[in-house]
């Protein structure tokens, strides 16, 4: 990787991040780190009829996993979970606007995916117990 | 440029790198290397890549057993390279040099077979503030099993070990567990004065010398250790090769490590009785090798002299420290001065992440270290969770400091600050 990753718009979602602190009373909470460097995210969500209605995370780390986690949450609001859950790599990448990304690096880029991904899931755990319930 | 020895040093470390074929390799960038990663591993001389080769290619075969020509050959050379790292180690007998796969195996070695035997509910283990995981960990351990109890020394604002409390908190102790060179901090450690104290309140004493016997002149009989770890790796050896001074006298009073082939002297379905030291604690075929490349290495280091080892590394880390001082938002760790500490730099730069400083350094084909550096208790005690580390060894110059200093003054501009 190079210099040229680290773009105007990635400082300035590093500093300024969107979509950040908490919700009030998510339906949602997911944290997780990378224990290697150290970097955690956590994401609060909101889900109204299977889509992502409201998205805030915070965390610490890198540029690239803060910066990217920020992209991202512009990127999820009004999704539906399901195609969330499909996202991967190489959108992340597209969403960076980085061609490549040392390996070592491309987990710190992953971590808000990571994460905004395990809370999709218990949404959707949720929403299938929800269904057994009803009479 | 500070005055007196840095030229005479640096013109002989421009020769030194010479005997180092990676360091004339370019990036994929087309960029020079510039390696300051040494405290993670060593980069390793064409003389000892050419023993280990030479080994594989004339008179590979396992050691100590078999009777031909090539085996003989195996088994001399693997013993005289204990020999040169007893030697190195100016250890009183090739008997108490241990080969292992590195220093965490060393110290590993000491807590499993001496640790268990004599540490017991209500004894002590004294450790520092500075040390590695592999010097936590395990006697995390022993204590969790047998019921001692940790203590640690504490530090001073420049990360020095605080002494002034040493005989109250010997009271008790069993064992003294410290590093002789911070992997962080590079503090050097006044074991010359901790270990006569730890002596005298009935403690044994291992010294973790992961980052110090790359780098210093160190004699385990001056220092008067009861145990000194090495990893080959770190000073100019192939990795997976390590060592252990012991004492004879614990050595022999303390049960095996690993048990299987080679380790034996005798084996009845119902008994064994071991072999004699040092073969005692080397059991299945050994890294015959990474051993042999290992003599190589302390034979290259002695020919440097390691009296000019150290003055390099002081004359290096002094410019080192002088210049990074004078970047703008940067913050050092560690001693303020070169003579207290090794050839390591740890430092931040503004709300950059190491991570990505270290990326941005990479660009330029600078390596250097990002993260905990495996302490992660010092970084919370410091409150921080990663730095940026620089580390020096015998093939680094003043240009590669310069080289820091610029690729550091780019990470400046593009992050802004």
């Amino acid at each position: 990787m190079d210099e040229l990753f680290y773009r105007e718009y990635i400082l300035e979602h590093y500093r300024s991040p969107h979509n950040y602190g908490h919700l009030e009373n998510p339906d949602i909470s997911v944290e997780d780190d990378n224990p290697l460097c150290g970097d955690r995210i956590r994401v609060d969500l909101k889900v109204e009829d299977g889509r992502i209605a409201d998205v805030r995370f915070e965390g610490k780390g890198c540029a690239i996993s803060q910066a990217s986690a920020s992209m991202l949450t512009d990127a999820v609001k009004g999704m539906k979970l399901e195609d969330m859950l499909r996202l991967g790599k190489d959108e992340i990448m597209e969403n960076l606007g980085a061609e490549t990304l040392a390996a070592a690096r491309i987990k710190c880029a992953t971590l808000g995916l990571k994460v905004l991904k395990a809370a999709a899931m218990r949404a959707l755990e949720r929403a299938v117990e929800a269904e057994g319930q009803r009479p | 440029m500070i005055a007196g020895t840095p030229h005479t040093t640096d013109e002989k470390a421009e020769r030194v790198r010479a005997d180092f074929p990676l360091l004339a390799t370019r990036t994929s960038k087309g960029k020079p290397l510039v390696y300051l990663d040494s405290a993670a591993t060593s980069q390793k001389p064409r003389s000892v890549i050419d023993t280990v080769s030479s080994y594989y290619e004339r008179y590979n075969a396992n050691i100590h057993r078999g009777v031909y020509e090539i085996a003989e050959r195996a088994t001399e050379a693997y013993e005289a390279a204990r020999k040169r790292v007893a030697a190195f180690f100016n250890a009183a007998s090739t008997d108490e040099i241990v080969f292992t796969r590195n220093a965490t195996e060393s110290i590993n070695l000491v807590c499993y077979t001496w640790g268990f035997e004599n540490l017991h509910a209500g004894d002590a283990i004294l450790l520092t503030r500075l040390e590695h995981h592999s010097n936590i960990v395990p006697w995390q351990l022993l204590a969790a099993k047998t019921g001692a109890e940790l203590r640690f020394l504490e530090l001073d604002g420049q990360g020095r070990v605080v002494l002034d409390d040493l005989e109250r908190k010997l009271q008790g102790v069993k064992l003294v567990a410290l590093t002789h060179v911070s992997n962080t901090l590079g503090t050097i450690v006044p074991l010359e004065q901790i270990v006569p104290a730890a002596h005298a309140a009935g403690a044994v004493v291992l010294a973790d010398g992961a980052q110090a016997a790359p780098h210093l002149r160190v004699d385990v009989r001056a220092l008067d250790v009861d145990f000194y770890a090495a990893s080959g790796h770190k000073m100019l050896a192939p990795t997976g090769i390590g060592a252990l001074f012991g004492k004879r006298a614990l050595l022999e009073a303390m049960p095996p490590f690993l048990a299987g082939g080679d380790m034996i002297r005798r084996v009845t379905f119902e008994r064994t009785t071991y072999n004699e030291l040092p073969w005692k604690f080397e059991a299945g075929t050994s890294n015959i090798s990474g051993a042999i490349g290992l003599g190589a290495a302390v034979d290259y280091l002695q020919t440097l002299d390691m009296t000019w080892v150290r003055e390099h590394e002081v004359a290096l880390t002094s410019y080192a420290l002088e210049r990074l001082a004078a970047v703008p938002h940067l913050t050092l760790y560690g001693p303020k001065q070169a003579q207290e500490r090794g050839g390591v730099a740890a430092f931040t730069m503004g709300d950059v992440h190491p991570h990505d400083l270290a990326s941005i350094l990479d660009a330029e084909g600078v390596c250097v270290r990002a993260g905990h550096h495996c302490t992660m208790p010092l970084h919370e005690l410091l409150g921080l969770t990663a730095t940026a580390r620089a580390s020096f060894y015998v093939y680094n110059t003043f240009a590669d400091v310069d080289a820091l200093i610029e690729a550091l003054e780019k990470a400046a501009r593009i992050f802004k600050l």
